[in-house]
């Protein structure tokens, strides 16, 4: 009897750590372009592209206006 | 600047998503790692491309009622502005399958849904083109482009929620926002998407200026 119930015990033991490794390892991000501080160029880099295709439609947007204005007249 | 205000802000909520899209906090996750920042372009580009064909449909439901050629033009021009971001969006998540999926491509129901709605809205502009007379022109678009709107609606929302999908928010996989967007990126996020709506509104009411310039011009010169 008591050795069944050793039995189960260690058996049921055995299930429930098997759980555990359902853990997952640590997910690597990209810690090293941000410790060496490169992510910020990524940043400028890609903000630069952005800034400068903005200008180009500010640019449209003031030729469209002078345009309609002169429409206008 | 009263009346530029929303373009200018349509700017600023983009460059602080680029900006904090790739120095902000964001969950850690395996396959995707820091790839899951796409989701600041390439989701919310396609939010703001659902907008604008929304505002298309709109414009033509509008147009059946009142056929007024103006109406026919931002119906138009919004329906392109919205392709420009569909194929933004096309290509934006070949590159991140490429990197999370391993292929350019899979035979998936979202990725297939979302290039027959591209090419359902090409026919719209091979329709316009095809016609001669400006107000049967805008008639015959204005119906058909609202079976284009429903039909996206199905291809890239219904039917891929129906069937297995490798797509987040598809075939029973988690959506971002279920599981994946935490408030560190909802913050980043839902700016993004006003952002990128804005400037597509802003690239639309350039072309509409431009063409009802051109229509001024030819009254004139008639």
């Amino acid at each position: 009897m008591l050795n069944k119930i050793k039995w189960m015990l260690g058996a049921l033991m055995l299930f429930v750590s098997s759980t555990l490794m359902a853990q997952r390892p640590e997910v690597e991000m990209a810690d090293v372009m941000r410790s060496n501080g490169k992510i910020y160029v990524v940043v400028v880099i890609v903000s630069i592209v952005f800034v400068v295709i903005s200008a180009y439609l500010i640019s449209i947007d003031r030729k469209l206006r002078k345009l309609e204005k002169d429409a206008e007249k | 600047m009263k009346r530029h205000w929303w373009k200018v802000l349509g700017i600023l909520l983009i460059l602080y998503s680029i900006i904090f899209g790739f120095l902000g906090d964001v969950p850690k996750y395996p396959i995707l790692h820091e790839t899951i920042r796409v989701l600041y372009f390439h989701v919310t580009m396609w939010f703001a491309m659902i907008i604008l064909l929304g505002t298309s449909v709109i414009y033509s439901v509008k147009l059946l009622r009142n056929e007024n050629l103006v109406i026919d033009l931002k119906a138009k021009e919004s329906a392109t502005t919205g392709m420009i971001l569909a194929t933004a969006g096309l290509i934006t998540g070949a590159v991140w399958a490429k990197f999370t999926w391993g292929a350019f491509w899979v035979n998936d129901a979202k990725l297939n849904g979302t290039a027959v709605t591209i090419l359902i809205y090409l026919a719209y502009f091979v329709l316009r083109g095809s016609v001669d007379d400006s107000l049967k022109k805008a008639r015959l678009s204005a119906v058909y482009n609202i079976f284009a709107f429903v039909m996206m609606i199905v291809f890239i929302g219904i039917l891929p929620r129906m069937t297995d999908s490798l797509h987040p928010g598809n075939g029973g996989n988690p959506g971002f926002g279920g599981y994946d967007l935490d408030s560190n990126m909802r913050m980043v996020f839902y700016p993004a998407v006003i952002g990128w709506t804005l400037v597509g509104v802003w690239i639309t009411n350039l072309k509409i200026r431009y063409q009802m310039l051109i229509w001024k011009k030819e009254e004139s010169n008639a």
